[in-house]
């Protein structure tokens, strides 16, 4: 393949093309829609870059599989959608508290359950952020073009390499389907980040070891490098064994949640277009955000002063945007997505009652219109001006 | 009577006392210290056949051959 | 004087969980000296187990090792193995983890025939949780969740993984120590999937419920049932009631999946059908 040519993919392709670029060598997976594209290429390109791919019996398989891999010294990947993310969350737990680093892809379906399995939704914003029990933050990035199925699945491995943690690229059928001329970029203006290694001899090495500084990470040797080491999904020590002490098993776990939280900068910032005068702001991701960037340029064409914030990462959820949005007095923030509202809640919960925060909610697979959009853009400036 | 060119070692930190060893060994070289932990009786008899030691679920009881020492 | 077998174990971890008389420490002696007596290399060596009083068994083994979530280890053990096939992968499991909650995952590996040794601490309880029935309580056993006795059929998990496949099969118990030392070292040294049930026993949850009151009580019952596999098969099926079959079961030469694997990576390097 041509570098710097233009070429005609789809969503799914372009995250494998993407994953494999970020140096992917191995991919678990079992069939769904709509994210079966992406085993079904993986399982065509992997052996030809020295990976390899595994269809495995079940999704709970796939996800325990990558980790094995991952814990091997090789990056991993599996994808899925709406019901097999649920199976998987077992096992993305036990990523989360071993610091396993892996990217969990979610090509979003319409739920619950089995639900509409070739129509798109958004409703499984929540389930990225909560699916897994106990306390635990979680990164996960919304893709919204076809291009950046391709960059954020890039980006997925070098967060997921350098936090040791899943990551969840969060796509929904939408973008997972889209065809879209797209030149994807040179090797040379790829940043691609893998996992530090201990330089540390045998012994001394602490897997989990906690440098009272959240945003650094302990390096993760490989089994068969000859560290010995023990990985458990009890709560641990510095040594990777199980702890019973309190004071010990709560530092452990607030060390995971920080090591996320203390590198929200680090992470894929949101796009804005059009706020540094916005009046109504649009707070829109993936697919639906491609309505959202259409409705604020047409309510510009109208002179209304509409500004769109596109998160791209979702979680953990980047208050800055948001923070400068309400320090601009805004008539209100829409929030159009294609579930019963999701991301709104950490929305309200920013703006407080700064503004109105209003939902625009479409169910049945049915995509959000950029009309659907602008109609609320309209109204939020006619209410806030009546008012 | 020669002695058992075997010697035995318990490590009564791991030994939880279940008394395994003791009626595995074919030779009576074991006595239970009246809890169920061994006490070693009899070391001239140890033919050296590792029945307590592959027997203790505890890894608390050794048998070794006195020439390696 | 140290135990011979030291260098094998996490001494500083030691005493183990396990109940006074459990067969579990009995069952990971003879996985460590088969491991010596095999001589593969303990640094690329890995150590793979689930969830339950059989998973705790790697924190105690001086290896690779990755305790997993529940009935689950057997594909994290497949992930790793696939990533680098140099590794001796074993997976230690027990009853309810291997044949309840993680079947679905032993007979596909069988199938796969991937070289991972799989040896179950088959003790036909739930021993972590006190004393539930798992898939290997025999019918009419008691059980805590079985308190007028199990009414269901157990599973024989040899002709389960035989049946899916599995080209290495061996039964032992904690009563034949070196036979089962023997087995397992058959199992590590099979060149793809092996499996090993080794009975153990529970005397706190199972032992004390079903009339096998001390742990010599329940090596006895398998010394007493147990069955020498070429006997086995002389025998008529009223001779066989209640008995068991132990010793390699089953031992035939199969293609490992890494190293299929392998031979397509050729096949794509040099341009074929991808």
């Amino acid at each position: 393949m041509k570098e710097g040519k233009p070429r005609l993919l789809l969503g799914n392709e372009a995250c494998v093309e993407g994953a494999i670029a970020a140096g992917l060598k191995f991919f678990a997976g079992y069939p769904i829609t709509p994210s079966t594209e992406i085993a079904e290429l993986c399982a065509s390109y992997l052996p030809r870059v020295g990976g390899k791919f595994m269809q495995m019996e079940d999704e709970i398989a796939s996800m325990a599989a990558i980790c094995g891999a991952s814990l091997a010294g090789r990056k991993s990947m599996t994808a899925t959608s709406g019901p097999g993310f649920s199976l998987k969350q077992e096992n993305i737990g036990f990523a989360v508290e071993a610091e396993i680093p892996c990217v969990v892809v979610d090509v979003q379906r319409v739920g619950p359950s089995t639900g509409m399995p070739t129509s798109a939704a958004q409703g499984d914003v929540m389930q990225a952020r909560w699916g897994t029990h106990g306390d635990h933050e979680i990164v996960a990035l919304a893709p919204s073009s076809v291009l950046e199925a391709y960059t954020l699945t890039v980006a997925a491995f070098n967060i997921a390499e350098e936090l040791r943690t899943p990551v969840i690229l969060l796509m929904d059928e939408m973008v997972g389907h889209l065809r879209e001329k797209v030149v994807l970029p040179s090797k040379s203006e790829l940043l691609v980040k893998d996992r530090a290694k201990p330089d540390l001899p045998p012994g001394q090495y602490k897997p989990y070891a906690d440098y009272g500084d959240p945003a650094k990470v302990a390096p993760l040797a490989a089994f068969g490098d000859g560290y010995k080491y023990h990985v458990t999904g009890l709560t641990h020590g510095e040594d990777g064994f199980p702890t019973n002490n309190p004071e010990l098993g709560a530092r452990q776990i607030k060390r995971i949640n920080d090591k996320i939280t203390s590198r929200k900068k680090d992470l894929p910032q949101a796009e804005e277009l059009f706020t540094d005068d916005a009046e109504v702001f649009v707070f829109s991701y993936g697919g639906t955000a491609r309505s959202a960037k259409k409705a604020v340029r047409d309510a510009r064409a109208k002179g209304l002063k509409a500004g769109l914030i596109r998160p791209v990462t979702i979680w953990p959820f980047i208050e800055e945007p948001l923070l400068k949005a309400k320090a601009k007095k805004p008539k209100a923030v829409i929030v159009p997505e294609m579930n019963l509202g999701q991301i709104i809640l950490p929305v309200k919960r920013v703006m407080g009652d700064a503004c109105p925060v209003v939902g625009v909610n479409k169910l049945g697979g049915r995509y959000i219109e950029p009309d659907e959009i602008l109609d609320a853009i309209k109204e939020a400036i006619q209410s806030g001006s009546a008012s | 009577m020669s002695d058992s060119p075997f010697e035995i070692a318990v490590n009564r930190k791991w030994c939880k006392k279940c008394g395994l060893c003791i009626a595995f060994c074919p030779k009576d070289v074991l006595e239970s210290d009246g809890e169920g932990g061994p006490v070693v009786k009899a070391p001239s008899q140890c033919i050296g056949c590792l029945l307590c030691e592959m027997h203790c679920p505890d890894f608390a009881i050794i048998v070794r051959r006195r020439a390696e020492q | 004087m140290a135990l011979p077998l030291e260098k094998y174990l996490r001494v500083g971890k030691l005493p183990h969980i396990w109940c006074p008389g459990c067969g579990h420490g009995i069952v990971t002696q003879a996985i460590i000296r088969a491991i010596d007596e095999s001589g593969i290399d303990a640094e690329k060596t890995v150590v793979v187990s689930g969830i339950g009083c059989s998973s705790r068994a790697p924190g105690y083994m001086n290896f690779d090792t990755l305790h997993t979530t529940h009935g689950r280890a057997i594909p994290f053990a497949t992930g790793i193995k696939m990533a680098n096939p140099e590794l001796d992968v074993v997976v230690i499991t027990g009853d309810g983890d291997a044949a309840a909650i993680g079947g679905n995952h032993l007979i596909h590996a069988a199938r796969r025939n991937i070289g991972l040794t799989v040896i179950c601490f088959n003790n036909n309880i739930y021993g972590m949780t006190s004393g539930q029935y798992s898939p290997l309580t025999p019918t009419g056993s008691y059980a805590s969740t079985a308190p007028y006795g199990m009414i269901e059929r157990p599973f024989d998990l040899c002709e389960l993984v035989k049946g899916a496949g599995g080209s290495f099969v061996a039964r032992s118990t904690a009563y034949h120590t070196r036979h089962l030392t023997n087995v397992i070292k058959d199992a590590l040294k099979y060149d793809g999937f092996s499996f090993v049930d080794a009975l153990s026993q529970c005397p706190t949850y199972f032992g004390r419920r079903n009339k096998l009151r001390t742990p010599l009580d329940m090596l006895n019952w398998m010394k007493d049932h147990a069955v020498p596999g070429a006997s086995w098969d002389k025998m008529t099926p009223e001779e066989k009631e209640g008995k068991f079959p132990i010793g390699v079961l089953v031992n035939k030469p199969s293609k490992e999946l890494t190293k299929v694997y392998d031979e397509l990576l050729a096949k794509t390097a040099e341009g074929g059908r991808g």
